[in-house]
């Protein structure tokens, strides 16, 4: 896809994300939405994956290890062709294959792991890592963190780990959106310096504005190229992008929209 | 006199019979490897043995993302870390996502010893058995945990592997049926059931032998999988002989014998009276005579049947 059109998905992926929050009245718009870019440039030109055949041995996988921003793996996976873009009206719904957060045991293909509790995601990339790279695949793993849950020790346990075993064919992302819930990151806790920080743990560091398809897929290239290393992708973000009165607001990372707010967040979209 | 092995050798072998069978079969060592004799399967197999350090969270969360792309994880390090320090990851990365992960928890008891109630393991059995999709098995001795984990690599999905650091009598042989979920009734007996897993089993038999003397015959149950807990043969039993006694080197909250009360109070209550550690955290000292003071020993036992005896059914 050129990056019109990708840009154009996104736009689609966003809306799909208010529509399904807006119908389940809750669950996390603000940082489903900063990662959106991210995660439309993997699905759509980077991943190599088949919708049709979610078990075909020879693909990439992804994991949410911020599984809140699930709203976004499901719009992802949907537009993709693994389910109906329909089902994405049951999000939180009991009896759902969308769960809250990506649950792995109601059968919605696409999701590689149950996730939402932060700092968890990462160790079992670097798991699925090793074993692709002891049968010699060339299968790549992505996994998608927060700033936040930087925080979580667990993560710092799982990057030494991946930088001693030289894994190459991992790939962590952080949506650096600068919030969390009680505040900004920078209050609660700073994390900073964190480039210097994954350096520190032995890992290539891509540096990229968030929003910018053109350089998210240019990083997506780099840590592919990247030898002896894992790579991560520490991508400036806004949380909430792309919704005017969501963005760089605390108070959306986990409170849905109401019908008139999807409504303003769908024109904005130029989505109906 | 029954020749003295620790199980954690019997969990060692078991690693190679499995290194050697299954080519999935891959280890995870924290650190500990020769402690737990995982380093047998290290050096044999060192392609699939993955050292991750002091890090048991992170060892528990690799093993779940070994499992999913065609792995069979061994992650193993003391019980204590085994089941505590990753208990979370152990719920929702391994459990909720029904990974096939086995993890091996040694310096179970608190026969460990000199290093005291930081490395005695006395709540694996209450930790483990409350996740869902997870399985617990306690073996008796060390013929009984190599077959434990050889049979843990036959089914799907977690299984919590508990064993320790002394040595201690085998007590089982080759022939003795070894089924995941069916307990083993070791001794037949018609005025008490004792319902013993690990190295209680060989404790409740000393017992068992001084009651005969003293007219009292006692069944003994070996209970070695605590989850899924074989339902069928305890209700039997205590149908038969009307009381209970149950023996573990584990706390008596939560553990074998709260599991057990739990499945007669629903179906046939009779009494059940807990032998084990009374929640306390355990101590620097010698294993016997921290087993001693602790009340996990054939004389715990007997002193446990006595009384039970004098209470009416």
């Amino acid at each position: 896809m050129t990056v019109t059109e990708l840009e154009q998905k996104a736009k689609v992926v966003r809306a799909d994300i208010i529509r399904m929050l807006c119908e389940a009245k809750s669950g996390h718009p603000g940082g489903s939405l900063s990662a959106a870019d991210l995660m439309t440039a993997l699905y759509f030109e980077k991943l190599k994956h088949k919708p049709k055949e979610p078990d075909w041995d020879g693909r990439d996988r992804v994991i949410f290890s911020k599984g809140h921003a699930c709203p976004l793996l499901y719009a992802c996976l949907a537009e993709c062709g693994y389910f109906p873009i329909t089902e994405l009206l049951t999000l939180r719904k009991f009896g759902s294959r969308l769960q809250g957060h990506p649950g792995k045991n109601k059968g919605l293909p696409g999701i590689e792991l149950s996730t939402g509790s932060l700092g968890q995601g990462l160790s079992a990339g670097v798991g699925m890592a090793l074993g692709l790279k002891l049968d010699k695949k060339s299968n790549r793993v992505y996994v998608l963190m927060g700033d936040g849950e930087q925080q979580e020790g667990s993560i710092w346990e799982a990057a030494m780990s991946a930088a001693h075993y030289k894994l190459d064919n991992l790939c962590g992302i952080v949506d650096s959106n600068k919030l969390q819930i009680d505040g900004s990151v920078k209050e609660v806790m700073g994390i900073e310096p964190l480039a210097e920080k994954w350096r520190a743990f032995g890992w290539n560091v891509i540096e990229i504005n968030g929003h910018n398809i053109q350089e998210i897929i240019s990083a997506y290239d780099k840590a592919a190229k990247t030898c002896d290393k894992p790579s991560v992708i520490i991508a400036q973000t806004v949380k909430g992008k792309g919704v005017s009165f969501m963005e760089n607001q605390a108070g959306w990372h986990g409170k849905a929209p109401n019908k008139e707010q999807a409504d303003t967040a769908l024109k904005e979209l130029e989505c109906k | 006199m029954a020749e003295l092995k620790a199980t954690r050798f019997g969990y060692g072998e078991g690693l190679l019979i499995l290194g050697e069978k299954n080519p999935n079969v891959v280890a995870i060592g924290l650190d500990i490897t020769s402690s737990t004799t995982v380093n047998m399967f290290a050096d044999k197999y060192p392609d699939r043995f993955i050292s991750l350090g002091i890090a048991e969270q992170n060892g528990m969360g690799v093993a779940a993302g070994l499992s999913l792309v065609g792995k069979i994880p061994f992650v193993c390090t003391y019980g204590v870390f085994a089941s505590g320090r990753c208990w979370e990851q152990i719920r929702t990365t391994i459990c909720y996502n029904e990974c096939n992960v086995k993890i091996g928890g040694g310096h179970g008891g608190i026969s460990v010893g000199p290093d005291g109630a930081t490395h005695q393991a006395l709540e694996e059995i209450a930790l483990m058995r409350v996740l869902p999709n997870m399985k617990v098995i306690v073996p008796c001795d060390a013929i009984e945990t190599r077959k434990a984990t050889v049979a843990s690599a036959e089914i799907q999905g977690p299984v919590y592997i508990r064993f320790g650091r002394e040595p201690i009598p085998i007590i089982t042989d080759e022939k003795m049926p070894f089924i995941i979920g069916k307990a083993n009734v070791l001794r037949k007996g018609k005025d008490i059931t004792i319902i013993a897993c690990g190295d209680m089993v060989s404790e409740s038999l000393k017992a068992a032998a001084i009651l005969e003397k003293e007219n009292i015959s006692a069944e003994i149950i070996n209970l070695h999988t605590i989850k899924p807990i074989d339902e069928e043969t305890i209700i039997k039993s205590a149908k038969k002989t009307g009381r209970v006694v149950t023996v573990e080197e584990h706390q008596i909250m939560g553990g074998m014998g709260s599991a057990v009360a739990e499945v007669l109070s629903e179906n046939y209550p009779v009494f059940v009276t807990r032998v084990g550690i009374m929640d306390k955290f355990g101590e620097s000292g010698k294993p016997d005579e921290l087993l001693k003071e602790y009340g996990c020993t054939y004389e715990a036992v007997y002193k446990a049947v006595k009384k039970s005896m004098q209470k009416s059914k």
